[in-house]
């Protein structure tokens, strides 16, 4: 017989991801950028959503996407016609990103660029509502998306996702007259559980309510940016 | 989070000087995480095949939602799936006290002193 031994440990099971996380972090904020990280169930408009955002900003910030896709390098190439890095990252059979991958996103970054001259980066999780919510890759923002086609009750069947999220983006929204649903409600559901997100409803076709995602992304890059001058000054 | 889980109690067996056999392993978590006890279970007996925690057992205890409603002064059990807000006042779940947790709590070992 040998004599068991019990060691309390008490540390949080995605410990290493989470350390690998505030790696990741301390990057960025080394480089004055800010990184989101864009979550959905898939085909809910999140690359369509980072296009818009591209062609929109890309001339005031300077932006580099870094993708996750399980299989192919689709996304990404509908992204580099943008003329913005995109570094694309296979995660295998893995339903998320964890930051372990997003370190070598950031790696490629830190190797082929000056990741000092950009202002934001913008990782593309593998779409799925419910794993990225527990997998911090290093983010300042969590931004979630909601295509109304969904239906109100997704925010109470995948609450993690939608508690954690700072900005919520309900996509798809000139298709509601051919739809039976309720905004308001799909918005009640959240606040549900996370009463103070910021909560954003737009059509990526239209480009109705484009604008004020657009200036959330701008306010929340220049507060960063300004963050990192003091850094820097001190 | 097989992975992650892995991962961790690795962390914490390679920092072992003497790198110990591991007994048992056993996790708190919470009914409000992304985390399936059953699925999280098959998981780890699968992937830990043929390494250093093939004799483990992973032991689960889950934990409830618990929120705090701060407007009722008191303790409530949100129905997951359906109503998070608070069933007295309606005030939004912002004060959670238990159901997030993935924790590693202890690990049981022992060395192969009678060799």
């Amino acid at each position: 017989m040998h004599q068991t031994f019990d060691a309390v440990l008490g540390i949080n099971l995605l410990h290493v991801n989470q350390q690998g996380a505030d790696h990741n972090r301390a990057h960025f904020d080394k480089w004055g950028i800010i990184c989101f990280n864009i979550m959905s169930s898939p085909g809910a408009g999140k690359t369509a959503l980072l296009e818009r955002t591209l062609v929109a900003l890309s001339h005031e910030l300077k932006i580099a996407v870094i993708e996750g896709d399980m299989t192919t390098d689709l996304d990404a190439e509908r992204l580099r016609k943008y003329g913005v890095p995109v570094i694309a990252i296979n995660t295998g059979r893995s339903c998320h990103l964890d930051s372990k991958m997003v370190a070598g996103g950031i790696h490629q970054l830190e190797h082929e660029y000056n990741p000092s001259d950009f202002d934001l980066v913008l990782v593309e999780n593998v779409g799925n509502l419910v794993c990225p919510a527990e997998f911090e890759v290093g983010e300042h923002a969590k931004v979630a998306l909601l295509s109304i086609t969904e239906g109100e009750d997704k925010p109470l069947k995948y609450p993690i996702m939608f508690q954690e999220a700072d900005c919520l983006l309900i996509t798809k929204i000139d298709l509601a007259p051919y739809l039976d649903i309720d905004i308001s409600r799909i918005e009640a559901n959240i606040r549900q559980m996370n009463p103070n997100v910021e909560i954003i409803s737009v059509s990526t076709k239209t480009g109705e309510g484009l604008e004020v995602w657009f200036d959330w992304v701008r306010r929340r890059a220049t507060a960063s940016q300004e963050t990192s001058q003091v850094f820097q000054q001190h | 989070m097989t992975k992650a889980l892995i991962l961790s109690v690795k962390d914490w067996w390679e920092s072992q000087p003497e790198r110990p056999e591991i007994s048992q392993v056993h996790l708190i978590v919470g009914k409000f995480t992304c985390v399936e006890p059953a699925s999280l279970q098959f998981a780890f007996e699968v992937q830990t095949h043929n390494t250093f925690l093939e004799k483990a057992k992973l032991n689960i205890q889950e934990t409830p939602l618990i929120a705090f409603c701060d407007r009722c002064q008191q303790e409530y059990l949100p129905q997951i799936g359906l109503q998070y807000s608070c069933p007295e006042c309606n005030s939004p779940m912002e004060d959670i006290r238990s159901g997030r947790e993935l924790k590693i709590d202890r690990i049981e070992y022992a060395y192969a002193s009678n060799i």
